[in-house]
C-alpha cells in the first residue's frame, strides 16, 4: 500500500473498516467527530451498520448488544463522552464480550475544552467502571501507530474477550501524517461459540453480566483475572529511543512521548546522554522494563499532558530506587519541546538532590510558569 | 534536518489548504512530514493557522514554539508570529492586509501584496498559493515543481481546471520574492 497523507481520526476509522468492523455506534464530540463522520459515509457504502445514537450512554449499550452477536463492533468518543460510557464498559467486561473503543482525549475535568490532553489515563487505565476488570489500553503517538493499534485492538479484543481502548488525544486525531493503511480484511462469516445469533436447532446461550449468586460471580471474576494474567504476560508493548548508553530516561506516552522525542534529540545534540521510553500498552503497563531501566539510568523524567497520572505507575515500577522527576501540562495545554529540554538540562546539570515528591516539586516550579503566563495576558 | 512552517491568517484565506499542499509535496518527495491545524470553536473570518514540519527523520513534536518560517496573511498573524520566527528564518507577510513594515532584521522577509497579485490572476482565492510561492523562494526546501506536482496529484477532479492558474500564482509569488525580499541585515 502506498503512503497517504491521512488525518488521525479518519485513519483510525478506515483502519477499523479494514479490520472488518461490522457495526459502529457513536455520538459526535470534538475532537473525534471526524471519526464518526467518516464512518457515517463509509459504513453504509460497504453495506455495514453505522448508527448515530442519541447519547454516549445509548451508543455504548448498542455496542454491547451488537458485541453479543460475535460481530466486530466499535465506538469512539472523547473524554466527557467516554465518562458517560463507563457503566456500559463495566457491563461489557462483566459479560466478557470483545469491544473496541477509541478515546480521543481532550482537556478536562468537566466539559473542559477541545484541546489535546491525557487526562483520561486514570479513568481508562485504572478505573472508570465498577468491578474487577482491566481493559487493554493502547496509546498511539502517530497516525501510523493509530492505524496499526486499531487493527491490533480488534484482534486482542477477540482473543481475550475484552474491552480494548485505543487512547489517543486531540493532537493525534487532528494531525495529518503520511501513513500506510492495511489491506482490507474480509467480514467474518464464522462466529465464536458464545455468540447469540438465534438458537434454532441448538441449545440456547445466555450472555449477561448478572450473576445473582455471589459464588458464581466470584468464579466469573476469577476467570477475568486469569485472562488478565495472560494479557500481562503476552501483551506488553513499548518503544525505546537512544536508551542504549543513556544516563537519563524520559518516559512519556502518546503525544507527550513524541514531544519528548524532540527534546531528547536536542539534549543529545548538547551531549546529554538521555533516551526516551515510550509505553505503547498502558494496560498492561511495562513495569518490568521500567524497573530494569532503573538499574541503568540515574534519574527518570516522566512527562505527561496531565498532573502526573502515569507518574504513579513509574514510581511503582522503580520503587524509590532512583529519583523520578515530573513535568506536566494540564487542561488541554500541549508542551513545546523546549520545555521538556529545559527539564532534561535541569536534571542533567543539577547539583542538589532531587525532591522525594516529584509532583510537589513540579507544582512549585509550575506556579512560577503559570505566574509568568498570567503576567503576559 | 527539520523545517517548521507556520501558515496563519483568517479562516477562508486557504491557510490550512496551503499547508496541506506543502505536506503532500513533502510526502511525495519522501520526506517525513506532519500537518496540524489550530482547531477550536472557530468560524469563517476567525483566525486559523496550521503548522507543517518537514524533516528527514520521524517528526517528534508536531508543534514548535519558534518555527523556521511563517506565512502570515493578516495583521493579527504578523503580530503573533513575527517575533517567534527563529533568527535566520523566513517570513512572508501579506502586504495587502498589513500596513506596516517588518520589525525583524535577523530574518529574511518579504512583504507581498498577495491579494492584489491573486486578483490580477482572476481569483482572490489564489492568495495562499502566491504566498507559498514566495516562501519557497526564501526557503527553498522544495522546488515549485514539487508543489505543482502535489496539486496535480491530490486536487480533487472537480478542481483540476484551476491547476494552470494555481501554477501561475505560485510563480508570481516566487518572482515577487526574488525581486523584493529583504535579506538579513547586519
Amino acid at each position: 500500500m502506498p503512503r497517504e497523507l491521512l488525518k488521525g481520526n479518519e485513519a483510525i476509522a478506515e483502519a477499523g473498516v479494514r479490520a472488518g468492523v461490522q457495526a459502529y455506534f457513536g455520538y459526535p464530540i470534538t475532537p473525534q467527530t471526524e471519526l464518526l463522520e467518516y464512518m457515517s459515509w463509509r459504513m453504509p457504502q460497504l453495506g455495514r451498520t453505522f448508527l448515530q445514537a442519541e447519547s454516549e450512554v445509548a451508543a455504548i449499550n448498542m455496542v454491547y448488544g451488537a458485541a453479543c452477536t460475535g460481530a466486530r463492533v466499535m465506538s469512539s468518543s472523547s473524554s466527557p463522552g467516554v465518562s458517560l460510557m463507563m457503566e456500559g464498559i463495566s457491563y461489557i467486561a462483566g459479560t466478557e464480550v470483545p469491544v473496541v473503543l477509541i478515546d480521543v482525549m481532550r482537556g478536562g475535568p468537566g466539559l473542559g475544552n477541545i484541546a489535546p490532553s491525557q487526562g483520561d489515563y486514570n479513568q481508562i487505565v485504572h478505573g472508570g467502571g465498577h468491578g474487577d476488570y482491566h481493559p487493554i489500553v493502547l496509546a498511539p503517538a502517530s497516525v501510523q501507530e493509530a492505524i496499526d493499534l486499531t487493527v491490533l485492538a480488534f484482534d486482542l479484543a477477540d482473543k481475550y474477550r475484552t474491552v480494548v481502548v485505543v487512547l489517543a488525544d486531540g493532537n493525534i486525531g487532528q494531525m495529518m501524517e503520511p501513513a500506510e493503511l492495511p489491506p482490507m480484511q474480509d467480514i467474518r462469516t464464522e462466529y465464536p461459540d458464545w455468540a447469540v445469533r438465534g438458537a434454532q436447532g441448538r441449545e440456547r446461550r445466555l450472555l449477561s453480566s448478572i450473576y445473582i449468586d455471589p459464588n458464581v460471580e466470584e468464579v466469573l471474576n476469577y476467570r477475568i483475572m486469569q485472562r488478565w494474567n495472560e494479557i500481562q504476560k503476552n501483551e506488553i508493548r513499548y518503544k525505546e529511543y537512544y536508551l542504549e548508553d543513556a544516563e537519563y530516561a524520559v518516559i512519556g506516552f502518546g503525544t507527550a512521548g513524541r514531544v519528548a522525542l524532540s527534546a531528547v534529540r536536542a539534549a543529545r545534540a548538547e551531549g546529554i546522554r538521555v533516551g526516551l521510553f515510550r509505553p505503547i500498552s498502558l494496560s498492561p503497563y511495562p513495569y518490568a522494563r521500567i524497573e530494569a531501566l532503573a538499574n541503568q539510568v540515574k534519574v527518570m523524567l516522566v512527562t505527561e499532558m496531565n498532573a502526573g497520572q502515569m507518574l504513579e505507575d513509574v514510581q511503582k515500577a522503580t520503587n524509590g530506587r532512583i529519583p523520578i522527576e515530573f513535568y506536566g501540562r494540564m487542561g488541554g495545554v500541549m508542551p513545546f519541546p523546549d520545555e521538556i529540554l529545559a527539564e532534561i538540562q535541569r536534571i542533567a546539570h543539577s547539583l542538589v538532590p532531587f525532591d522525594e515528591n516529584p509532583r510537589q516539586s513540579w507544582m512549585k516550579r509550575h506556579a512560577e510558569l503559570l505566574g509568568t503566563l498570567q503576567g503576559k495576558q | 534536518m527539520q523545517i517548521e512552517v507556520v501558515i496563519a491568517g483568517f479562516g477562508g484565506q486557504g491557510v490550512l489548504f496551503a499547508g496541506q499542499v506543502l505536506a503532500y509535496a513533502a510526502m511525495d518527495n519522501n520526506m517525513e512530514v506532519t500537518w496540524i491545524p489550530s482547531y477550536g470553536p472557530e468560524m469563517r473570518g476567525g483566525t486559523a493557522n496550521c503548522t507543517v514540519i518537514l524533516g528527514d527523520e520521524a517528526i517528534g513534536s508536531p508543534l514548535v514554539r519558534n518555527p523556521k518560517a511563517a506565512i502570515v496573511l493578516n495583521l493579527p498573524s504578523l503580530e503573533k508570529y513575527e517575533s517567534l520566527v527563529v533568527p535566520g528564518g523566513a517570513l512572508v507577510a501579506n502586504a495587502s492586509l498589513i500596513n506596516r513594515s517588518p520589525q525583524r532584521t535577523d530574518i529574511n522577509s518579504v512583504f507581498i501584496p498577495a491579494n492584489e497579485i491573486a486578483e490580477s490572476l482572476g481569483d482572490r482565492r489564489l492568495t495562499n498559493m502566491v504566498a507559498l510561492g514566495a516562501l519557497l523562494t526564501l526557503l527553498p526546501v522544495l522546488p515549485l515543481q514539487a508543489i505543482e506536482q502535489a496539486l496535480r496529484d491530490h486536487l480533487p477532479e472537480r478542481h483540476r481546471r484551476l491547476l494552470p492558474v494555481n501554477y501561475e500564482a505560485l510563480k508570481q509569488g516566487a518572482i515577487f520574492a526574488e525581486r523584493e525580499s529583504i535579506e538579513i541585515s547586519g
